[in-house]
Formats: structure tokens, C-alpha cells, sequence
């Protein structure tokens, strides 16, 4: 019974992705749709082979770009927010202008950034840019995190003696790591956007990323091209994804409730 | 000799404007077990938590007669680490002492055992029942050796039949460590079969309306809530806290 369920889990997606795929081939082969405005899976494919070797290349481009910001997203924001939590006068001096770097559209300061940053260090501009987007949801869900302490649990370190790096280092981190994770996996995949928007606007310097190859494709009505670097896209992103699952769950599996399963 | 602990004239207001305690006056004697009884909201856990240094009052003082003991508290939730073993839980004060690891170990896996947790160690609190975890949470407070213990409502939340086993384990612990016990509860038969001494407080703010004096009986098991010397102590707790609530 279990084993059929889980056979049905994978089974009826895929089931369900090859027929649209099917119905898509289908009807543009039918209608005679034109290739300008919609490829034909087939076509999509064959573009994926003939473009190999650049679609790898920047797939790798892009690749790097995300998890670098995505990891100076997790450590700027972890850093911080442990900064919040030490000093509420160093949070109200900062919280607000972290916010200012979220809600401004990032799109617009990247010309800026461009000037400061020079056209010579386009690869630095685009981290930066997706740093921003990735940067804010890893701070703010670990600084609700380490605030979510056991009050009595902190009590009773106090009453033990405990140092305020006793209480961070042994409640406040592992209370806020089911925040943290739960942060970073909104935060992978915002890194992964804020790259590929960043590339749009900022092109790619001398790398050639995705975000830059689907611009390409679409001047030149390449649109096979584009299916194909938006396929790869959104591949990354499934399996950024399931990355950051799979480590949350080899972090929490033994005591948190969200990654436990019920048995009986 | 000094009373162990002396409160005199404490008085606590919350920040909401409620006055907590009233001028509370409480000593405590060496190898005591004391339970505190009141109304709910009667400021029996704030008085357990100033006698512990969290909670500071706004008038009156705390006394300990050889410099403050090492305590012990049990809260109403068993307030365990989910993500840590029961014996790193259990290792937590000692842990913060910067004790050796090994040594931290031994003594935590002890205090496990004392409460019939041996072979328990590895298991999460999830893994653990409502009265198991309770169990872990007075093997943490054991595991610090106190002098005083102080625990708050501690069985409140347990059934019934878990409530008389963890009073049993309580009251041998208490006699095999000579230890001091204040134990808050709102139940008139816990606190008259665990203690040596019932302080009845008033509703809010809280002060002493009764302090009940109890023999203690050749040995405390079973048969002994069934005495008529039971009921009569029982009785007579019943009656006081009664008596508190209308003034």
C-alpha cells in the first residue's frame, strides 16, 4: 500500500509532464505554429544538442554566481541577525535599512552598481545583485528564530550560570536552525532569480550566463534556444531545492516536529 | 539554627500593575519539604522565582543561611532541548560548569537512572511520554546536586496514576538526598501527602494564610492515602485554603 503510494508520487507528475509534452508537440506540428513564437519540443531539444557546450558553460556561469551569493546571503544573514540578537540598539540602528535593501527593486540599482563596481567586474555586480534579492529572508526568519527561545529553557540557563554565549551557541542557534533552514530554501532559489534577472539587466561581462543567453536567444527570435536555457533554469532551481530539503532533513529529522513522521 | 531560607516582607508588582505578592513572610528549614497552596494567579510560582534569583522583588529581602545553595528547578512543562539526547539534556548544568566530558556524562546517565530512565540515554524528547520527560526534567535538576530544590507545579499536567508514581520517586529522592523541597501545587492531596509543611497562601496578592504543620508519617506508599490520617491532614488543608479564598 505504502509502496504504491509512493510509486503514485512520482509516477503521476511524470505521467502528467510527458502528456503535456505530447499535447504541445502535437498541436504546433497541427497548427503549424511558428517556430518564431512557440518551439516545438522536439525543436527544443535539437537546440539543447546543437548549443551544448555554451548552454554548460553557462549553466556552470550561473551556477556559480547563485551559490556564491547564496552563501554570503546565509552568513551575512546568520551573522547579522546573531548581531540583532545581542544588541537590540545595534537591530534598531540596522533593521530598517535592511529593510531598504529588500524592498527596493534591485533591477534599478544595478546600473548604479555598475558604474561604482566598473563594466571590468561585471561577475562582482551580479553576485551583489542576487546577494540583495537572497540576502533578506535568511535574516529575517533567524532573527525570529534565535527571538523564539524557550522562555523557561532560558531561565534555567540563567539560573545555572550560563554566559550569553552558553545561551546562543546552546539554545538560541539550534532553536532558530528550523528557521534558518526553512529561510534558506526561500533564499535558494530568490539567489537563483535575483542571478538571472541581474544578468538581464547587467548582461555578463566576459562569462556568459543563462540569464545573458536567453536575452540573446530572444533578439535573435531563437525562441528553441530560450525553451532550452529556461529547461536548464528551472532544472537548477528543482535541484537547489532539493538540496536544501535533503539537508534539512539530515539536520531535523531526529527532533523537529515539521520533519518528523507520524507513526501509528 | 538559621532557617535554610528566609523570606521576609517580599512584595512583587507586575509590569501590568497586578501586585503578585503582598508581603510575603516564609522560612524554610534544612531538610524541609514544603509545599506551597493557592488559588490560581495567587503568586506561588512568583515567589518560587524570586526565591531562585529570576524574578527581583520590589521590597523585602531573600536570605539563605550559608550563602545561596545550589537549586534545583523543576518548572510545569518538562522545558527540555528537543534537539539534544535526554543525556544532553540532563548533562545541560553541568555542561555549563565547563565539567569535563566524561565526567559530565557519568554523572547525568547516574541521575537517569535514579529516576528509572537507565538505557534511555540516546532517546529525543519526542520520543520520550509526557511523564518521561518530566522524569528527565527532575534528573537535569538532580544531576546539579542541589541542596534546594524548587519545583513549580511539576505534575500538573501528568495523569493520574503518573502524578503518585513521580510523588513516590519525588518524596525517595528527597529522603536519599536530604534535600529541601518547595514544591507548588494547586492540588490539596499532593501537598498533603508529599509534605512536611503546607503554607496555604491567599488569593491575589499572595501572602501566607495558613501554615499547616503535618507529621510525618512512619512511611509514606499507597496504603497511606488511605488512612484516616490522610483524610484528617487532607482535611484540614482543604479546610484552610477554603477559609483563604473567602477572606
Amino acid at each position: 500500500m505504502r509502496d504504491w503510494a509512493t510509486a503514485a508520487r512520482y509516477a503521476v507528475p511524470a505521467a502528467l509532464g510527458i502528456a503535456a509534452i505530447a499535447f504541445w508537440q502535437w498541436r504546433v506540428r497541427a497548427l503549424g505554429i511558428s517556430p518564431l513564437v512557440l518551439a516545438a519540443p522536439s525543436d527544443i531539444w535539437a537546440a539543447f544538442l546543437l548549443n551544448f557546450d555554451t548552454l554548460m558553460a553557462a549553466l556552470w556561469f550561473t551556477l556559480k554566481i547563485t551559490l556564491s551569493a547564496f552563501a554570503l546571503a546565509t552568513v551575512g544573514g546568520v551573522a547579522l541577525a546573531v548581531l540583532f540578537s545581542q544588541s537590540r540598539i545595534v537591530e534598531y540602528a540596522l533593521y530598517p535599512y535592511a529593510v531598504v535593501l529588500q524592498v527596493t527593486p534591485v533591477v534599478a540599482i544595478a546600473p548604479l552598481l555598475l558604474i561604482w563596481i566598473g563594466y571590468d567586474h561585471v561577475g562582482t555586480v551580479l553576485v551583489l545583485l542576487a546577494w540583495i534579492i537572497a540576502f533578506f529572508t535568511v535574516l529575517s526568519n533567524t532573527t525570529v528564530g534565535l527571538r523564539s527561545a524557550d522562555h523557561n529553557l532560558l531561565d534555567l540557563m540563567k539560573l545555572y550560570g550560563a554566559s550569553r554565549w552558553q545561551i546562543l551557541w546552546r539554545l538560541q542557534l539550534p532553536g532558530a536552525l528550523p528557521y534558518l533552514l526553512a529561510g534558506m530554501k526561500i533564499s535558494g532559489g530568490l539567489a537563483l532569480i535575483g542571478a538571472v534577472t541581474a544578468e538581464f539587466v547587467a548582461g555578463s561581462g566576459d562569462g556568459l550566463g543563462l540569464g545573458w543567453i536567453i536575452t540573446l536567444a530572444n533578439r535573435n527570435l531563437d525562441t528553441a534556444e530560450e525553451f532550452a536555457a529556461l529547461t536548464l533554469l528551472s532544472t537548477l532551481g528543482i535541484v537547489i531545492l532539493f538540496a536544501l530539503t535533503a539537508l534539512e532533513w539530515a539536520l531535523l529529522h531526529r527532533w523537529h516536529e515539521s520533519a518528523v513522521k507520524r507513526q501509528g | 539554627m538559621p532557617p535554610l531560607l528566609s523570606l521576609s516582607g517580599i512584595a512583587k508588582k507586575f509590569d501590568s500593575g497586578t501586585q503578585a505578592i503582598g508581603r510575603l513572610d516564609l522560612e524554610v528549614a534544612d531538610g524541609e519539604f514544603v509545599s506551597l497552596v493557592g488559588p490560581s494567579g495567587c503568586g506561588k510560582s512568583t515567589a518560587l522565582r524570586i526565591v531562585a534569583g529570576l524574578l527581583t522583588p520590589d521590597a523585602g529581602t531573600v536570605r539563605f543561611a550559608h550563602g545561596k545553595p545550589a537549586l534545583g528547578f523543576v518548572f510545569q512543562e518538562p522545558t527540555l532541548m528537543p534537539w539534544a539526547s535526554t543525556l544532553g539534556n540532563v548533562r545541560l548544568p553541568l555542561d555549563l560548569k565547563h565539567m569535563n566530558r566524561a565526567e559530565a556524562d557519568d554523572r547525568a546517565a547516574r541521575a537517569l537512572a535514579r529516576v528509572g530512565l537507565g538505557g534511555f540515554e540516546k532517546a529525543y524528547p519526542r520520543e520520550l511520554s509526557g511523564g518521561m520527560k518530566m522524569r528527565v526534567s527532575i534528573a537535569r535538576a538532580l544531576a546539579a546536586e542541589p541542596r534546594l530544590l524548587l519545583m513549580d507545579e511539576p505534575f500538573a499536567a501528568l495523569d493520574e496514576l503518573t502524578r503518585q508514581a513521580l510523588n513516590d520517586d519525588l518524596l525517595r529522592l528527597w529522603a536519599e538526598d536530604a534535600l529541601t523541597v518547595i514544591f507548588v501545587t494547586h492540588s490539596v492531596y499532593e501537598s498533603t501527602y508529599l509534605s512536611s509543611r503546607v503554607v496555604v497562601m491567599t488569593p491575589r496578592p499572595g501572602r501566607v494564610a495558613a501554615d499547616i504543620a503535618l507529621s510525618p508519617p512512619p512511611r509514606r506508599d499507597e496504603a497511606y492515602r488511605l488512612t484516616a490520617d490522610f483524610t484528617e491532614a487532607a482535611g484540614r488543608v482543604s479546610a484552610a485554603l477554603k477559609q483563604a479564598m473567602a477572606a
